[in-house]
């Protein structure tokens, strides 16, 4: 395997690695309002969460950088705070991956924390534990199952993730180029040897993780 | 127990629901094990839940031992963990996370240092749940699970125990299991209990003070005897109708018999194994008390008590009434048909023999 190979590779696990902590992140609280909330807002929230499930990467991609671009909201934010633009960066994928990855990991987690229901929670109440307290000591360890499909899954979509990465990152080796660029690159260039060394290592990735996630997540454990 | 005045307990309740409103105002005493009785939906459960704060009355003054947990007039709600109750669902629910000993610790830990609180090796031996302590729930039986549940409830030093149909969810035999560490809280714990029940056998048992509840108002509401001795109450009681008498083994006859003593007399029951001295509950049904006149002679029932009829009230059965009568400052209930009253001339202040067909031991 050449460098360009390795540059991708390491890039991607990279940028999968940073997606899926920032996605834990942000996503643990949407997914806890969402599986806790009777708001009327609820079904919106969940429906714009859930919209990169349906949409083309483009369009996501597409708006995304309209608004990170020079004359876009995001853009001028970034701007005026002296950090640049985002778009052809890496952070700028991150924040794209971000938002592609979000239901991967939001639902999860949401299934998750509502399959605890609402008796634990009184429960950890009436032993003098605050809402705080119990969302640490009760609901996360509850969701432990939950916490793992989302990492695993949102993980294993940043890193298959291609027409965001064009659109937003372009294809700048060792900055933007990740793994699934450089294989249709080779493709481009009619090396069909250094795409079959990537794409089959796609493959067994991708086969192993779905693997680890059936095996390690079965239905759920019965509680008391 | 402290001979300490104990604080009463005081709720007032009123939360509307589409299908049904609760509407109570209780007074309850600072010890002993008050049961909330009802049939299914007359609001209990639903009571117990707004003391504990689980649910929010729009109305509501709630105060447990001088502190006012809520006072929806002044704006004070104080949130369910901020209020020094411990709480006994109808399944177990212990959290599956953590072993028997981390679950019972769970309340403990969080508890204000200020309260002196009891000790988990205290606990875990008076439930008897001393061995079990590091496994994990999912290894536990329903009672055993029921078990530490209450224990962890104690732990969390709590002013009260709340207790939602503890035994609802158990089969009879894990039921029976359970029943003598109830009993055995109701004798050596010093803080008030609510017990929300629809089993009336269990409120005879455990319970020193009953609230009669029906469609979220309060029936009646007093000691146990006062109010299980009432003729008054709607038919949806009276099928239960009887009396829990507190007596003492006074002696084993020859003939297999125990003889036990109360306030009303004695009576007999088949042979026990307690020995002379031990408290024992009984209950003694309406249907199951007769009248006569005169001393029964020739007859094969046994028990005879002398008494006095104190006041009459037809039942919710065609035909019948229900007697109340004073047995040297007991309350007795007695079903009788109204023929038989009439042919007898039973009346208010005429003194009979109450001839008792069967005892059911309560503990």
């Amino acid at each position: 395997m050449e460098t360009p190979d390795l540059d991708a590779i390491w890039l991607t696990l990279k940028l999968a690695t940073v997606v899926t902590i920032l996605l834990l992140i942000v996503g643990t609280p949407i997914a806890w309002w969402l599986a806790r909330t009777r708001s009327a807002y609820k079904g919106m929230v969940g429906a714009v969460v859930a919209l990169p499930l349906v949409l083309p990467p483009t369009v996501l991609g597409f708006y995304l950088l309209v608004a990170m671009g020079p004359n876009g909201p995001v853009g001028q934010l970034t701007q005026t705070l002296g950090l640049g633009l985002l778009p052809f960066t890496f952070p700028g994928l991150v924040i794209a991956s971000v938002f592609y990855s979000l239901p991967f990991v939001v639902q999860p987690i949401q299934n998750a924390f509502e399959a605890i229901g609402e008796r634990p929670l009184e429960v950890a109440a009436t032993l003098r534990a605050s809402p705080w307290d119990t969302f640490w000591s009760v609901a996360v360890p509850l969701a432990r199952p939950g916490f793992l499909s989302g990492a695993i899954l949102g993980f294993a979509h940043t890193v298959g993730e291609f027409g965001i990465v064009l659109m937003i990152g372009g294809n700048i080796p060792g900055k933007t180029r990740v793994v699934s660029v450089q294989i249709y690159d080779h493709v481009e260039a009619l090396e069909y040897a250094q795409a079959h060394w990537l794409a089959g290592g796609m493959v067994i990735f991708s086969f192993l993780v779905l693997l680890a996630l059936y095996t390690f997540n079965p239905a759920r454990r019965q509680t008391a | 127990m402290s001979n300490a005045p104990h604080p009463t307990i005081a709720a007032r309740l009123r939360l509307a629901r589409p299908d049904f409103t609760l509407d109570v105002d209780l007074t309850l005493p600072g010890q002993g094990v008050t049961a909330l009785f009802g049939h299914s939906g007359s609001g209990k459960t639903t009571c117990l839940r707004a003391i504990a704060g689980l649910e929010r009355a729009s109305e509501a003054y709630v105060a447990v031992g001088g502190e006012v947990w809520q006072d929806e007039r002044r704006g004070v709600f104080l949130p369910p963990h901020r209020r020094a109750l411990g709480m006994v669902f109808q399944e177990a629910s212990l959290f599956p996370h953590l072993s028997v000993r981390a679950n019972m610790e769970f309340g403990q830990k969080r508890a204000s240092t200020a309260t002196i609180g009891f000790r988990l090796p205290d606990v875990a031996d008076m439930l008897g749940i001393g061995r079990l302590l590091d496994r994990q729930p999912a290894q536990l039986s329903g009672g055993e699970r029921q078990r530490v549940a209450i224990a962890r409830a104690l732990l969390a030093s709590p002013r009260i125990l709340l207790m939602d149909e503890p035994l609802a969810a158990l089969d009879l035999k894990r039921k029976l299991e359970i029943l003598p560490y109830l009993e055995r809280l109701h004798r050596e714990l010093s803080i008030p209990v609510i017990y929300v029940s629809h089993a009336p056998d269990e409120v005879a048992r455990l319970a020193d003070h009953l609230v009669l509840l029906d469609a979220g108002r309060v029936v009646a509401s007093g000691p146990l005897n006062d109010v299980l001795g009432r003729i008054d109450l709607p038919a949806a009681f009276a099928d239960d109708a009887g009396v829990v008498i507190e007596t003492m083994i006074a002696g084993h006859e020859p003939d297999q018999l125990t003889r036990l003593e109360f306030g009303g007399g004695t009576l007999f029951v088949s042979q026990l194994e307690e020995p002379v001295g031990t408290a024992l509950r009984c209950r003694i049904h309406a249907k199951d008390v007769s009248l006569a006149m005169a001393p029964p002679g020739q007859t094969t029932i046994l028990n005879c008590l002398e008494a006095t009829v104190v006041e009459m009230a037809p039942t919710d059965t065609p035909g019948h009434l229900l007697v109340r009568l004073d047995a040297c400052g007991e309350n007795l209930l007695a079903r009788i048909t109204r023929r038989s009253a009439d042919k007898l001339g039973i009346r208010p202040g005429q003194a009979v023999h109450a001839q008792v067909k069967s005892v059911a031991l309560l503990a």
